[in-house]
């Protein structure tokens, strides 16, 4: 799970994207119990007050939620996790295609370009 | 739980002959943080670190550790990194670890073995035969293998090459408890921003920024080296 950060973007909004896909890529399982502030921080290389931070943002989104002195969970709710993968998907999308609209190609095109792409 | 500040300066002065070499620092430290203490050279930042260790005599204001006015009392809880070893060369590390296990009682003598044998440092070695890189990372362990509540660490990546700059700061972050502070100062930030809190800016003697980290980044859309670069271009 090492990672490099970007030191111009604050470094709890980068924990917050990798923890987002691993929520979305199913690192870390619907109802499947979190490693400790301390595990994350440690793996991650960062301080652990930022790595807090992070998964109090997470817990605000409600993607994951803590129970009393057992420590954080992943959210038991599938279709949230669904959502965010949508969303983060669209995302991704949107990016290629504004992409592509650069170099002066229209949609048709770029879904063309995608089917070339060979798996 | 207390509202005493682990670290509190209050309207700190020092001079020499004369010369303000620090002008009225506030500055106030809770526990379980990161700051860095960043500045060009000549800044003031060592002369700041040494009146907290009680190396040198405030003119005015007064610096208080868990409370308390520094003095012996403080030296027991602050494990500190000068930017110059104090340590004779003549002596083996193994020595030194001894001396450092009967000089103070939070010593953790396995802890330091065990990273001195991570980082490849044989303990049967005098300082004196060692690289400069080297003598730097025995000192930092040594400094790091105290169970304290404030640990400073002035310039603790100066002499040593990137790898094993990670490997400091990997250290660092994986000694340092729950309520113990750590404050480094540097002018190597891009090397050591990703683990820091709070940085707190000096120059000329003075305070100029003190922010989180992170609320820095958001407002500067910028790195901390950035930021630090432009406030201080010559």
């Amino acid at each position: 799970m090492e990672i490099s950060f970007d030191n111009n973007i604050p470094i709890y909004i980068q924990l917050l994207e990798y923890m987002k896909i691993y929520l979305i890529s199913g690192t870390f399982k619907s109802g499947e119990k979190l490693p400790s502030v301390r595990e994350f921080a440690n793996t991650f290389k960062v301080n652990p007050n930022t790595m807090q931070k992070a998964l109090v943002e997470l817990e605000g989104m409600k993607l994951i939620y803590t129970e009393r002195t057992n420590g954080k969970y992943v959210t038991k709710d599938e279709k949230l996790i669904e959502k965010l993968k949508d969303e983060y998907a669209m995302t991704l999308a949107k990016s290629y295609f504004q992409g592509m609209k650069r170099i002066g190609l229209g949609k048709a095109d770029s879904i063309k370009y995608l089917e070339e792409i060979d798996e | 739980m207390s509202n005493i500040k682990l670290l509190e300066i209050k309207n700190l002065n020092k001079s020499f002959d004369n010369k303000e070499i620090l002008k009225d620092i506030n500055l106030s430290v809770s526990g379980g943080k990161i700051i860095g203490l960043l500045g060009k050279n000549g800044a003031g930042k060592t002369t700041l670190i040494k009146l907290i260790n009680d190396l040198l005599t405030p003119t005015s204001g007064e610096i208080l550790i868990n409370g308390k006015k520094v003095g012996v009392e403080s030296k027991k809880i602050v494990s500190y990194l000068p930017e110059r070893t104090y340590l004779n060369k003549q002596m083996k590390v193994s020595e030194v670890m001894k001396y450092f296990k009967d000089f103070y009682s939070d010593f953790d003598y396995d802890k330091a073995e065990k990273l001195l044998k991570d980082l490849d440092l044989d303990i049967n070695k005098p300082l004196s035969k060692m690289s400069k890189g080297m003598q730097e990372k025995v000192q930092l362990v040594l400094v790091m293998s105290r169970k304290a509540k404030l640990y400073i660490l002035d310039e603790p990546l100066g002499g040593v090459d990137p790898a094993t700059r990670d490997y400091i700061l990997d250290t660092i972050l994986s000694n340092f408890n729950e309520n113990a502070s750590v404050i480094i100062s540097t002018h190597l930030i891009s090397d050591i921003e990703r683990i820091l809190d709070e940085v707190v800016f000096i120059d000329k003697g003075k305070i100029v920024l003190q922010s989180e980290a992170d609320k820095l980044r958001n407002k500067e859309k910028s790195s901390i080296d950035e930021i630090f670069r432009r406030t201080f271009k010559c």
